[in-house]
């Protein structure tokens, strides 16, 4: 599967640190609009502190809107940097080295973005360090009982845990880009570079740190999107929420986000700044047959909730997905869901010519994350704005503009971190671009001359 | 003062649904009594109206043959409350006097509890509440006026029950039954909501009203399939036209 390319270090610098060494120039113009959406965004979001939440369209009984869809749909994204840095690199997948730096990457910016949204959707965000464990004069440690203690403890380890795998796997590139540079470049790549000589022993260190990191980290792939599922699994009121599949439903849809997210950002990577030697339709491929296996998984699990919701046969269960499939307009939307979820995407990654086709796999990937966001949206709405014979209320949720225009501009949000870290560090880890080229030889089978890895043996 | 006095009682209320004609009289008073900020038309439109207890009004059987049926839903006050251990903050929690209490001060605000709670008893301030000019000075001094961004709900009239169970200890006597009375059962014509200590044993010599009412046989409580353990308990209608005498809510 692997396609030799013969790539002279010399190329892999300049093509790699195009970004750093000379700035393109749609550069500049792309961040300078993003970065006037963000600005508009912290600035709604200051309004939204100032005025209080009565901007949202939020209700009684739907506490919980929109921007928690978002927070859920950023932390399932996040999954893409650890199952494609730690499990990938773990099961010496050879297909993963280009993309581990910017997957880890999109999980950092996903994450800061995620722990975002349950702030300002706060009554009193300026009181959010009561969740610490921070104690006061009065002694007040916060619940542990509460998933919403849970919840900044897994995300904020995740969040931790990458930022350094991150670090440690950009220490190599930038002794690169020291050498590199001149100036005020100089000083700043020097003090990050904590003086990387690029020695054996740095080498073996940096590899152990990697490889001990992903293990480190091999539970939190686990944890994090469970803990997330318990916020709602644990309200035993609430039809829909309270359904203990939630924990492995709510990791695998997420892994099938985020890596649908990477194929979208490898696709990006590769028109925007013509990485097509390292970025290339085989790794598409690979990706494709792995999202097949994921989404599948997935489905099934969609489905298996759905049928241990209906197998207690109790009225408001079956109430609740009765509106959720069938009542208008949810089952126009549940259709939606379906379809870009699983039912356009996967049976088009069965062919070939679709999963080497790199647009094709920027519009699947695209569809793919629309449908989880529904999904999403599936699990948290519905349930609280279903009329029980309690609420005793005649509207119901309505998202408000601002709302709408929040999801938006988490996107732009996270575009804008992307680029900005973009111009200044490489998004492609060189060093394990040539690492990979170091590796590879041709073996011969027959007559045919095979591109493969060779591994010492122990 | 607080450890001796306070924590003896295990309060609860009793509603005979049977009695209740739908007046809202129990919703006005204690819209006074608590500060509850004033529901609009704008409020209600985004149903965002606020009532720590309100008159639910259910149509019962078809044209001409049909009935309306009230029932007055409050904080059920659950010995296994759903909301309480979700708070992160302890902002909401089971005080010693079987009583969910909400502390404002400490809300975050971010409305898990009023996710879990069945009973949807849970209001958000959603906008610093605003009162007419002419309000200003009617506000109870004895309540906390709420900001916006944190919940609030049905408190039993804490201050009615604190007030009158540090007056009896001022005049070291025991409380008396019926002598602490929240604001909507004050308000009620019909005599329909009766508050009181539900606690066995502090019912054992000298057995209270709302005790004695609790084992009836038309008691009830609001879904008891979640096994939320309320302390509020409906006392059913009694409808002679329906078999049995008395029916469901």
């Amino acid at each position: 599967m692997q396609q030799r390319r013969d790539l002279s270090q010399t190329h892999t610098n300049r093509v790699l640190l195009n970004s750093q060494l000379n700035t393109p120039s749609w550069w500049l113009p792309t961040v300078i609009l993003l970065g006037i959406v963000v600005i508009i965004g912290w600035v709604v979001i200051g309004f939204i502190l100032n005025k209080g939440l009565g901007v949202t369209g939020l209700s009684r009984p739907v506490f919980w809107g929109l921007m928690i869809v978002t927070f859920v749909f950023w932390v399932g994204i996040s999954h893409a940097g650890i199952m494609i840095s730690a499990i990938l690199r773990l099961t010496q997948a050879e297909w993963r080295r280009p993309v581990t730096r910017a997957a880890e990457l999109l999980t950092v910016f996903s994450l800061l973005t995620a722990l975002l949204f349950p702030l300002i959707h706060e009554g009193r965000p300026w009181r959010a360090y009561w969740y610490a464990p921070y104690d006061f004069a009065r002694g007040i440690f916060p619940s542990v009982r509460s998933p919403l203690v849970w919840d900044p403890s897994a995300i904020g380890t995740y969040l931790t845990g990458s930022t350094l795998f991150l670090y440690v796997a950009l220490l190599p590139d930038l002794g690169n880009l020291r050498d590199r540079t001149t100036g005020w470049q100089k000083v700043f790549y020097t003090m990050l570079a904590l003086g990387w000589r690029g020695n054996p022993r740095q080498w073996k260190l940096q590899t152990i740190g990697g490889i001990l990191l992903s293990a480190l980290m091999l539970p939190i792939f686990v944890s994090v999107h469970s803990i997330v599922s318990w916020d709602f699994a644990v309200t035993t009121g609430v039809e829909g929420w309270h359904s203990t599949i939630f924990a492995p439903y709510f990791v695998i849809g997420a892994v099938h986000s985020g890596v649908s997210a990477v194929v979208t950002m490898m696709a990006l990577m590769r028109w925007l700044w013509k990485w097509g030697d390292f970025i290339r339709p085989e790794h598409f491929d690979a990706l494709a047959r792995l999202l097949i296996v994921v989404a599948t998984g997935w489905l099934g699990f969609t489905f298996l909730e759905l049928i241990f919701a209906l197998y207690t046969l109790e009225g408001p269960e079956l109430a609740l997905r009765e509106m959720q499939i069938f009542s208008w307009p949810w089952n126009v939307w549940f259709i939606v869901f379906l379809l870009t979820g699983y039912f356009i995407p996967v049976p088009l990654w069965l062919f070939k010519k679709v999963r080497n086709n790199i647009a094709m796999m920027f519009w699947t990937s695209i569809l793919v994350n629309i449908g989880m966001w529904l999904e999403r949206f599936f699990i948290v709405v519905p349930g609280l704005a279903r009329k029980t014979p309690f609420t005793f209320a005649w509207e119901s949720y309505k998202p408000s503009p601002i709302e709408w225009f929040l999801l938006g501009w988490s996107v732009a949000w996270v575009s804008f971190l992307m680029l900005l870290f973009a111009r200044f560090f490489p998004l492609v880890p060189l060093f394990e671009q040539k690492e990979s080229q170091v590796f590879t030889t041709n073996v011969k089978i027959g007559r045919a001359s095979v591109p493969a890895i060779i591994r010492e043996q122990e | 003062m607080t450890t001796e006095v306070f924590g003896k009682h295990k309060w609860g209320m009793v509603v005979d649904v049977d009695r209740c004609t739908g007046c809202q009289a129990c919703v006005l008073a204690c819209q006074v009594e608590n500060n509850v900020p004033l529901n609009t038309q704008e409020r209600y439109e985004r149903a965002r109206g606020m009532a720590w207890i309100r008159v639910e009004r259910y149509w019962e059987g078809e044209f001409p043959d049909v009935k309306a049926r009230f029932i007055p839903i409050l904080c059920q006050h659950c010995e296994n409350a759903p909301c309480e251990p979700v708070c992160p903050v302890f902002a909401t929690y089971h005080n010693p006097e079987g009583m969910n209490v909400q502390i404002y001060n400490r809300c975050v605000g971010t409305r898990y509890c009023a996710n879990g709670c069945p009973y949807i008893v849970r209001f958000f301030n959603y906008w610093e509440p605003v009162w007419p000019e002419s309000f200003r000075n009617h506000l109870n001094p004895d309540v906390t006026v709420r900001s916006r961004g944190i919940m609030e709900k049905c408190s039993f009239c804490m201050q009615r029950i604190r007030r009158g169970v540090r007056n009896a200890a001022k005049e070291n006597r025991e409380l008396e039954d019926g002598e602490i009375q929240t604001a909507c059962q004050q308000a009620c014509p019909t005599d329909a909501l009766v508050f009181g200590d539900i606690d066995p044993d502090n019912n054992r010599t000298n057995p209270g009203r709302a005790y004695s009412m609790i084992n009836d046989d038309r008691a009830y409580t609001l879904l008891p399939r979640l096994n939320t353990d309320p302390n509020v308990i409906y006392l059913a209608k009694v409808d002679p036209d329906r078999e049995g005498g008395a029916g469901g809510h």
